[in-house]
């Protein structure tokens, strides 16, 4: 764990940039690391993406595999991968300042 | 510093059961989640898999599948393999794992892509409209080496 500055804020991330306190989060960070994961402009579709996902990890305790973020985020799996093609889970889930998903599928 | 990342996999699924498929789709799946470029093969039994008349029916094998620790004359009773498919089958859904041909439509509109062996489509006198609508093309062996240029090949 380390601190990082984003979005002129001090957070805490892991090796990978995950944020360990999802408190940490706003949408200016969320921003911020995506730009720098080449993701500039964040479209509608993409924010969609990212609150379902974050939505879901704090009523849920864990973040939706890329299954059901297809169905259920409104976003098809075709088009996950068009907005995050470096892989749609963990690419969102960083986004979405909540740790990295350990599903396998 | 580490060794290179993988940047593509060519997996081959060659065998035609329920556990003779679902590793080589989670391993492609699982390449396209982390960004990585993925091409399935399918050949020989694991055609199954993208045979319109088969793709719902694939099961796990109860007889000389010594991992399920059931005895022979036991596996052999009919209707065993459809009993231990089916308890594989609500457990991997209860895990979110999809269904075969639902798993391959969502490899499908991930990016990679998915081929059919000729010499496997020519042995099983099938034809292209046999198999279902995601196979990108039906190619020769020489075809799927050019194909995995450059990246991993995983036989499965």
């Amino acid at each position: 764990m380390t601190t990082q500055t984003i979005a002129g804020r001090d957070v805490t991330v892991d090796e990978e940039g995950f944020l360990a306190d999802p408190a940490q989060w706003d949408d200016e960070v969320a921003t911020a690391i995506a730009r720098d994961a080449g993701i500039d402009p964040m479209t509608d579709r993409h924010w969609q993406v990212v609150r379902y996902m974050r939505d879901t990890y704090l009523s849920t305790g864990s973040a939706p595999t890329i299954r059901s973020l297809g169905k259920a985020s409104g976003v098809p799996v075709k088009e996950l991968y068009q907005l995050f093609p470096k892989g749609p889970a963990k690419l969102a889930a960083r986004i979405a300042g909540i740790p990295k998903p350990r599903g396998c599928i | 510093m580490g060794a290179e990342p993988i940047e593509k996999v060519s997996i081959i699924v060659s065998k035609g059961s329920f556990d003779g498929i679902y590793p080589g789709l989670i391993m492609a799946n699982g390449a396209r989640m982390e960004g990585i470029e993925a091409d399935l093969f399918f050949t020989f039994f694991g055609l199954d898999a993208v045979n319109k008349a088969r793709n719902e029916s694939v099961k796990v094998a109860s007889v000389g599948n010594p991992g399920l620790h059931v005895a022979t004359w036991l596996g052999g009773f009919p209707g065993m393999s459809a009993v231990v498919t089916r308890k594989f089958a609500k457990r991997m859904d209860d895990l979110d794992f999809p269904s075969i041909p639902e798993f391959i439509e969502m490899i499908h509109d991930s990016g990679a892509g998915l081929y059919a062996c000729k010499a496997s489509v020519d042995l099983f006198e099938l034809e292209r409209d046999d198999l279902i609508d995601e196979i990108d093309d039906v190619i020769t062996v020489g075809e799927f080496y050019e194909k995995a240029a450059g990246g991993q090949i995983i036989f499965t």
